[in-house]
């Protein structure tokens, strides 16, 4: 299940402007990286790079290498598309589709492509996939409920539960937490450390405490000024980033001096 | 009646006058005045016209008027110039609005009146074939105008619903996306009568110069309803949250199927409402429908042969043509203006069902 | 393509891969856009060409034996005749309506206020017609006799009133009707669109309501009521059952208002002639109609032209 990604100076480009610059980063699988750094640095950029979701972007391109497992993401005749079934993504809101069933909206994948299956076997797909965002219990009595009339931290569970439905290998979250209270918050966090039994997991975060708490490595990026592309400073174990990082920027930012 | 308060008032406000600077207390009509006021202008206006022999329409306009000039000119004394102003302003506001309700009221109101009289069984069963003089009805103009609605809705949805879905979803802000955007809004001004020639204009081409035909007609009404249904639908479609599509794209979702299963089935209820919209739009048209569909008196349900009635051409021509004697005429003139209002009206109904009904719940 | 629009510059994957379901549909959207830029230029191009016999013929085989000049040049002008009067009835009216609904209704009250302006607009320009030749036409008479009394200098209202209403005037009031909803839409919607700042900063200087409208609400609505205004226009021009069933026209060029002696329009005149015309007749209405399709034209080129300057300057939002 769990797969690496190994990315080798990357370059990512919105047009003419190069946002991201010379990434080069290795993801162990079942394991969680979080991501940090100012605003603006390309987290978010680079994270939508790894399943080529910042494509939907007109002009948005790529340059240097990004691997999952060994095989080039982006090379000639891969299908986008079939990447994304790959590497699954959770958004900084929520985004449940509003004409589904809180049912519906975890089959979507499947829907979607128009897969086949059986009765027990969708119902048995969207138990376990309720379960293992630790939904079931809190919706089991009203799947058929449109998925948008549950609370913002449920409905960010159910996203997570749509998007493991599909079986990645990997999960990538741009900043699931930004929009929640510190109760769903704490509910997603523990439901990131259960799911890196299985999955690789990516994560953005704004807030150092949560991947203090949630990481085992952890990527700093920073970004000279505006306009100038952003860099990964420095990645290591989230312990070692925290308590002693070998660049002056990154401590900086971690004790909060910056940024 | 209002003077003896006002007086009252007016020695209030003087005996503290020296302190209205800084009190926050302004002085103020009681909240009765201008209902009292209104109450004296009806009456004062009424005996005045007693007198001098009624008429309703002077009646409102001089209560009204006597109500705005007497309420502006205690405001102003009591309250200043600013609040008189203020108040002036409101009544004409508010009588703007009544006075644009007079039109529609007066529509209804006499279209369901003239045209009650053949509202009737027999209006709606029977042709025109060999009726001269009273009897007859519409049935083959109701036939004609539904079939030729329906006729163009089929070529002008697809149509229209695939150019706002090129123009929201791949346009982006290519040359030709911005052609087309600039060539709908040129055919939204699209006179109707120059859409019925230009339908001429390309079926004389074909079928010589006399050509009548009702499938001419829903190219006519195609070419009137189109930006209709890309504007409609491009707005509903750009109020779809990109994040929608997000999600559907990080499911490892083609473009066409978030489309097609995410980003049309959320805006389908604005989108039906406003195609439904666009379909009571055309179907009153009967400019272009008088120049290429023309007018028969019996049934013909071929759209590709021949004349074809409609009812907007079957009203006009009853009316503008009547026979002899003239009334039965000009009574199914109006009971086929009743009948297209009523269409149109339960068209915009449905319209505003299917937006509220059907819109995504949250619930 | 769910594939980027990739740019020339690229030098990464040289061909997008795209599955054939994402070709299919794009292509047939895309076709769907260039049909409509086809069937527009038939438009343009057939009535060009219908309309050629017309411009080409001499005076003497045209209908009236006039040039075509001669011919079309009195129905221009009563089509702005009619079209300009409906809008100076219409503009201050809807301006009105829209302030109504949109500052001093009861909120809860407002949409529905708004719905049933709109519902003028769904009426049929037929009924508007049959309305207007039966109800208004007969019910004008007494103003119109009481203009042509007090206000008889004027070149508008010089008489004498016709004895059946069909005037012009009726005609005006009839499309300034018709053409009431949309401008009212229009600056519904800039009204509404009003920065709740500015208004509530109006109000915090202690103006009154009246005041608030007009140092915030009007200055900022302007372009979009000259744009609705415009559209109105457009429509006015272009309106064809209205004029043909009310007005009795005898193709004078008179401002004359209340008269029996009216212009006629071009839409009103197709509507009359074309469906016992043939030959020259027919493409010397088609002439007309061009002629009509340009000047709409022109009138809504101006009204988008505003409307997008004001969408330019009302910057990044
Ligand atoms: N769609 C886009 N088009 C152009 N530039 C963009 C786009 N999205 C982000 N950027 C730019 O890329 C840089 C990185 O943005 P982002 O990845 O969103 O940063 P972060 O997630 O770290 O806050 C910023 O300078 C931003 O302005
Ligand atoms: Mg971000």
């Amino acid at each position: 299940m769990a797969k690496a990604i190994e990315a080798r100076n990357l370059n990512i480009y919105y047009g003419s402007f190069l946002a991201v610059e010379g990434v080069t980063m290795s993801i162990r699988p079942k394991t969680v990286t979080a991501l940090i750094g100012p605003s603006g640095c390309g987290k978010s950029t680079y994270l939508r790079s790894i399943n080529r979701m910042h494509e939907v972007i007109p002009g948005a391109r790529v340059e240097g290498s990004l691997e999952l497992d060994g095989k080039d993401l982006y090379a000639p005749g891969v299908d986008p598309v079939g990447v994304r079934r790959q590497i699954g993504m959770v958004f900084q809101r929520p985004n449940p589709f509003p004409t589904m069933s809180i049912y519906d909206n975890v089959v979507a994948g499947q829907r979607l492509n128009n897969k086949k299956m059986r009765k027990d076997a969708t119902d048995e797909l969207v138990e376990r996939s309720l379960r293992g965002a630790n939904l079931w219990n809190e919706v089991k009595d009203r799947l058929d409920k449109p998925g948008s009339g549950l609370s913002g931290g449920q409905q960010q569970r159910l996203c997570i539960a749509r998007a493991i439905a599909v079986q990645p290998d990997v999960l990538l979250m741009d900043e699931p937490c930004s929009a929640l209270d510190p109760i769903s918050t704490l509910a997603i966090e523990d439901l990131i450390n259960e799911l890196k039994a299985e999955y690789t997991i990516v994560i953005v975060t704004h807030n150092m405490q949560q991947a203090a708490r949630v990481s085992d490595f952890t990527g700093f990026f920073n970004i000279e000024g505006t306009g100038k592309p952003g860099h990964l400073i420095e990645m290591d174990e989230t312990k070692t980033i925290f308590s002693q990082p070998k660049e002056k920027a990154t401590e900086d930012y971690v004790s909060g001096r910056f940024g | 009646m209002t003077i003896d308060t006002e007086t009252v008032q007016r020695e209030r406000l003087k005996s503290r006058s020296g302190a209205e600077s800084t009190s926050l207390v302004r002085a103020e009509l009681p909240r009765w005045a201008p209902w009292a006021v209104f109450a004296g202008s009806l009456v004062l206006v009424g005996g005045l016209l007693a007198i001098t022999g009624f008429s309703i329409g002077l009646f409102v306009v001089g209560s009204v008027v006597l109500y705005a000039v007497v309420t502006y000119a205690l405001s102003r004394v009591v309250e200043g110039g600013r609040k008189a102003t203020d108040r002036l302003v409101t009544i004409v506001v508010t009588s703007a609005f009544a006075v644009a309700l007079i039109p529609l009221i007066s529509v209804l109101v006499t279209v369901i009146g003239n045209g009650i009289a053949r509202f009737d069984a027999e209006f709606f069963s029977s042709s025109m074939r060999g009726v001269v003089g009273e009897g007859g009805g519409a049935y083959h103009a109701i036939m004609g105008t539904l079939i030729i609605t329906g006729l163009a809705a089929v070529m002008s949805i697809p149509i229209g619903l695939l150019t706002a879905v090129y123009l929201v979803e791949y346009g982006g802000r290519t040359r030709l996306s911005k052609a087309i955007t600039f060539f709908v809004d040129v055919m939204t001004g699209i006179p109707s009568i120059v859409a019925g020639l230009f339908a001429f204009a390309l079926f004389a081409l074909f079928f010589g110069p006399g050509v009548r035909m009702g499938f001419a007609g829903a190219v006519a009404l195609s070419v009137l309803m189109i930006p209709v249904v890309v504007r409609a639908t491009e707005e509903m479609l750009k109020i779809v949250p990109n994040e929608l599509r997000e999600a559907a794209y990080a499911l490892g979702t083609p473009k066409w199927r978030t489309i097609v299963k995410i980003v049309i089935p959320t805006s389908i209820a604005g989108i039906a409402s406003g195609v439904t919209l666009a379909v009571a739009r055309v179907i009153g048209e009967t400019a272009p429908l008088l120049i290429i569909a023309g007018l028969t008196t019996s049934v013909n349900l071929n759209p590709f042969d021949g004349r074809m009635a409609t009812l907007p051409v079957f009203s006009y021509t009853s009316y503008a043509a009547p026979g002899v004697p003239r009334d039965p005429y000009i009574d199914r003139a109006w009971a086929a203006a009743l009948v297209l209002i009523i269409i149109v009206l339960l068209l915009n109904l449905v319209a505003r069902l299917i937006a509220r009904l059907f819109a995504p719940k949250t619930r | 393509m769910t594939a980027p629009t990739e740019t020339a510059t690229t030098p990464a994957p040289a061909k997008p891969v795209t599955q054939l379901g994402d070709r299919i549909f794009a292509g047939s959207a895309k076709g769907a856009g260039i049909l409509i830029l086809v069937v527009l230029a038939g438009v343009a191009a057939f009535l060009v060409a219908q309309a050629f016999p017309a411009v080409v013929a001499s005076p003497a085989e045209l209908p009236g034996e006039r040039s075509l000049a001669a011919y079309i040049g009195p129905l221009v002008f009563g089509t702005v005749l009619a079209a300009v009067i409906a809008l100076i009835i219409a503009t201050p009216l809807a301006i009105a309506v829209a302030l109504f609904i949109t500052h001093y209704a009861p909120r809860r009250i407002a949409q529905g206020l708004a719905y049933v302006v709109d519902l003028l607009a769904a009426v049929p320009s037929i009924v508007f017609g049959l309305w207007g030749a039966f109800t208004l036409a007969p019910a004008a008479l007494g103003l119109m006799t009481w203009l042509h009394t007090y206000l008889g200098w004027l070149p508008f209202f010089a008489g004498p009133v016709s004895v059946t209403g069909r005037t012009m005037l009726v005609v005006g009031v009839t499309l300034a009707v018709m053409i009431l909803p949309i401008i009212t839409a229009v600056s519904r919607e800039v009204f509404l669109q009003t920065p709740k700042l500015h208004e509530e900063a109006a109000l915090a200087l202690g103006a009154t309501r009246w005041e608030m409208i007009r140092m915030a609400v009007l200055p900022f609505g302007r372009s979009g009521i000259i744009s609705g205004a415009m559209l109105g226009l457009g429509r006015a021009l272009g309106e064809t059952m209205a004029v043909a069933i009310i007005l009795s026209a005898s193709g004078a060029v008179t401002f004359n208002l209340i008269s029996s002696d009216n212009p006629s329009t071009i839409a009103g005149n197709i509507a009359l002639q074309f469906p016992d015309s043939t030959g020259l007749a027919v493409n010397t209405l088609i002439a007309s109609g061009l002629v009509l399709f340009v000047i709409t034209l022109l009138v809504n080129a101006l009204a988008r032209f505003i409307v997008n300057r004001r969408r330019e300057f009302s910057g990044a939002n």
